[in-house]
């Protein structure tokens, strides 16, 4: 994440040089472990058979995928045509988890730079104040979301009782809410990239373009924005990649009336269905996407940094 | 570094010489469903060191003890039909009737069901059905027709909760269509696939743990319930009554059965047992508001809880118990499920 600076060869003191490997070690275990396995495990029981209400048969099979693409009708007997179901939740999922993160650049560069452009004292109340609904736990926080705008919630009735509305505002159970949940779920892992991509800008940089008769967007967009796009840049993953997956403010913000990515996945496994080896596949083409996305990021950095 | 370990080691074996000690049992049941009380009752009284998880459907159960939890819980409460599926899938160990003093306290037609016919590995919790409850100043209309969830009138719309639980929304539509249980019949299953998805747009969430408080807060005018978390409902002052469905509705029985593998076997007997005591049995269905199968608890329940309209269906209420389909049917079941929720 760290622009410019550069540390990579050659910069590592020589205390260190010849014992990389000693040291790295307890994070390769854990990786290996808590990353590497379970990633295997579902790669291997994507390709497995299912079992009858969960579980797997070890015997090699391509069924989840082609569950996973092709529709062959209710009853499994009619000509294979593409299969826009699982395509569909997945699209529904990306579209949510993308505006999601659109909303929370928005709000969150502002946020970002007004904190970083406090004095240093202040700065650190600001971030304290940032961070603080993360001492409670996701759960409680998006129960709480839901009580705050029910229908018979105190932002319903605060505005009947000022007549600003005449009816309750119907916001739960929508999209909107998955929205409001998502937005204020994940603020703050776009708020502190930005932040510390801002911090480090040197605020001459403004003045001379300023100087050199730049209006304000041209300084933002010339001037600013290649400074801090690997904090955005960042930020944006940290958001769009658990917003993703995320099943907390659909089922409980939206009413759990379509499925996302998460759901979906979870349903293979806690559901009726009992399917593993697809609730393996979704997780892996999921995966996949998320891989895809970060591998674009990697490259763009790479291209950045060449220049 | 190896003395580390050996003295990590050392103190691992402390703790796991600690958790095969005696005295423990180990609980797998539902959320909301038993009384504090009544587990700090039986830890003192037998001296064991009591602990439980929860979880919020039958088929969670059965993912989580499939994926590795069988052999660390003494006693899980499946439903009826979930009982059978554990039974056939060898989850389930037995025990002799002469194991449970109590066990001549079992009602009797609850003793040969079907689900575990004389009663080899499971003893009755507690039983009860499942339909739907009504706002009654939303709606002043006739409450007697499942119509109300899956047609419903102009005052609902948009203000249903529906359980999210497959087998039970299902089978409650299948009801309303008068066709049968696990059908290969494409007709029939043309039939309530096309009533789901029309339904579902006058629907405004699904949710099973939520079915209660959905009420209370009045989220929702209309909302599938179990009868007992409907009883609840109302005592926390959500003004709706629980309808008996002239199509029918569903009849279910929770059940402990004694796991394979219990680690504290002795234990899990103990605490059958004491489950058919009356007294404790009563106490389950003053929590719980539902109905124990249990002979002699009448002198102990709360009148209120007895008396309740929502465990006291009509005389000539239809009832059914879920069934559990084989492999072929239930896939196109669940077609139709992830169909709705696409």
């Amino acid at each position: 994440m760290a622009a410019g600076a550069p540390v990579g060869a050659g910069g590592t003191s020589h205390i260190y040089q010849g014992s990389g490997w000693k040291l790295l070690a307890p994070s390769w275990i854990i990786i290996g472990i808590f990353l590497l396995a379970p990633v295997v495990m579902m790669a291997v029981y994507s390709f497995l058979t299912k079992e009858f209400r969960g579980g797997v048969i070890w015997e090699f099979s391509l069924d989840a995928y082609d569950q996973f693409f092709f529709d062959r009708g209710l009853f499994g007997d009619e000509p294979p045509t593409l299969e826009w179901t699982y395509i569909g939740i997945f699209w529904r999922s990306i579209w949510q988890a993308g505006l999601a993160t659109i909303t929370c650049l928005l709000i969150g560069f502002p946020t970002a730079w007004f904190i970083a452009t406090r004095n240093p004292e202040s700065r650190s109340i600001w971030l304290f104040l940032v961070t603080i609904p993360y001492w409670v736990n996701l759960l409680i926080r998006t129960v709480s979301m839901k009580f705050l705008i029910r229908d018979t919630g105190p932002l319903n009735e605060f505005l009947l009782a000022l007549h600003v509305i005449e009816e309750p505002l119907g916001l739960i159970n929508t999209n909107f809410a998955v929205q409001l949940g998502l937005f204020y779920s994940y603020l703050p892992f776009m708020v502190l990239p930005i932040y510390a991509a801002v911090e480090r800008y040197d605020f001459s940089l403004s003045e001379a373009a300023a100087d050199l008769y730049a209006g304000t967007w041209t300084i933002l967009w010339l001037v600013i924005l290649p400074v801090v796009r690997p904090g955005i840049i960042a930020g944006c993953i940290l958001v769009f990649v658990p917003s993703l997956g995320a099943f907390l403010a659909p089922d409980l913000l939206g009413g759990a009336k379509t499925f996302m990515i998460g759901s979906l996945i979870e349903e293979q496994f806690k559901g009726n269905a009992g399917n593993w080896p697809f609730g393996a596949a979704a997780s892996m083409i999921l995966l996949t996407i998320v891989m895809c996305v970060l591998l674009v990021y990697a490259r763009n950095q790479n291209k950045a940094e060449v220049r | 570094m190896r003395k580390l370990l050996a003295s990590t080691a050392v103190a691992l074996l402390a703790l796991t010489a600690g958790a095969h000690a005696e005295g423990k049992l180990s609980i797998y049941h539902w959320f909301e469903y038993i009384p504090q009380e009544l587990l700090d009752k039986f830890a003192e009284e037998y001296d064991v060191e009591v602990t439980m998880d929860t979880f919020d459907s039958n088929e969670a159960l059965l993912a989580s003890l499939k994926a590795g939890k069988l052999g660390s819980y003494d006693v899980a409460v499946p439903g009826d039909y979930m009982v059978k599926i554990m039974r056939d899938e060898g989850m389930l160990d037995t025990f002799e009737a002469s194991e449970l003093p109590n066990f001549g306290n079992i009602e009797d037609r609850w003793v040969d069901v079907e689900f575990d016919p004389g009663r080899k590995s499971s003893i009755p919790y507690q039983w009860g059905s499942t339909s739907f409850s009504v706002n009654k100043v939303l709606y002043k209309g006739e409450l007697d027709s499942l119509s109300l969830i899956f047609d419903a009138p102009e005052e609902l719309k948009g203000k249903i909760n529906v359980l999210d639980t497959a087998g039970e929304t299902l089978t409650l539509a299948s009801l309303y269509l008068g066709i049968p249980q696990c059908t290969s019949d494409r007709e029939h299953l043309k039939e309530l696939n096309a009533l789901v998805q029309k339904a579902k747009a006058d629907w405004a969430s699904f949710g099973s743990d939520v079915a209660k408080d959905v009420l209370v807060s009045g989220d929702a005018a209309a909302g599938m319930i179990w009868s007992g978390f409907s009883a609840k409902a109302r005592s926390e002052g959500a003004n709706i009554e629980y309808v008996f469905p002239k199509e029918g509705m569903i009849v279910w029985m929770d059940n402990v059965v004694l796991l394979k593998d219990a680690p504290n076997r002795e234990n899990a007997l103990k605490f059958m047992n004491f489950l058919l005591e009356p007294e404790n049995a009563a106490a389950v269905t003053n929590y719980a508001q539902y109905t124990a199968g249990v002979k002699g608890v009448g002198e102990f329940l709360k009148p209120e809880v007895a008396n309740s309209p929502e465990s006291n269906p009509p005389a000539d209420q239809k009832g059914v118990f879920v069934e559990a389909c084989p492999q072929d049917v239930q896939v196109l079941y669940d077609a139709i499920w992830t169909n709705l929720k696409k």
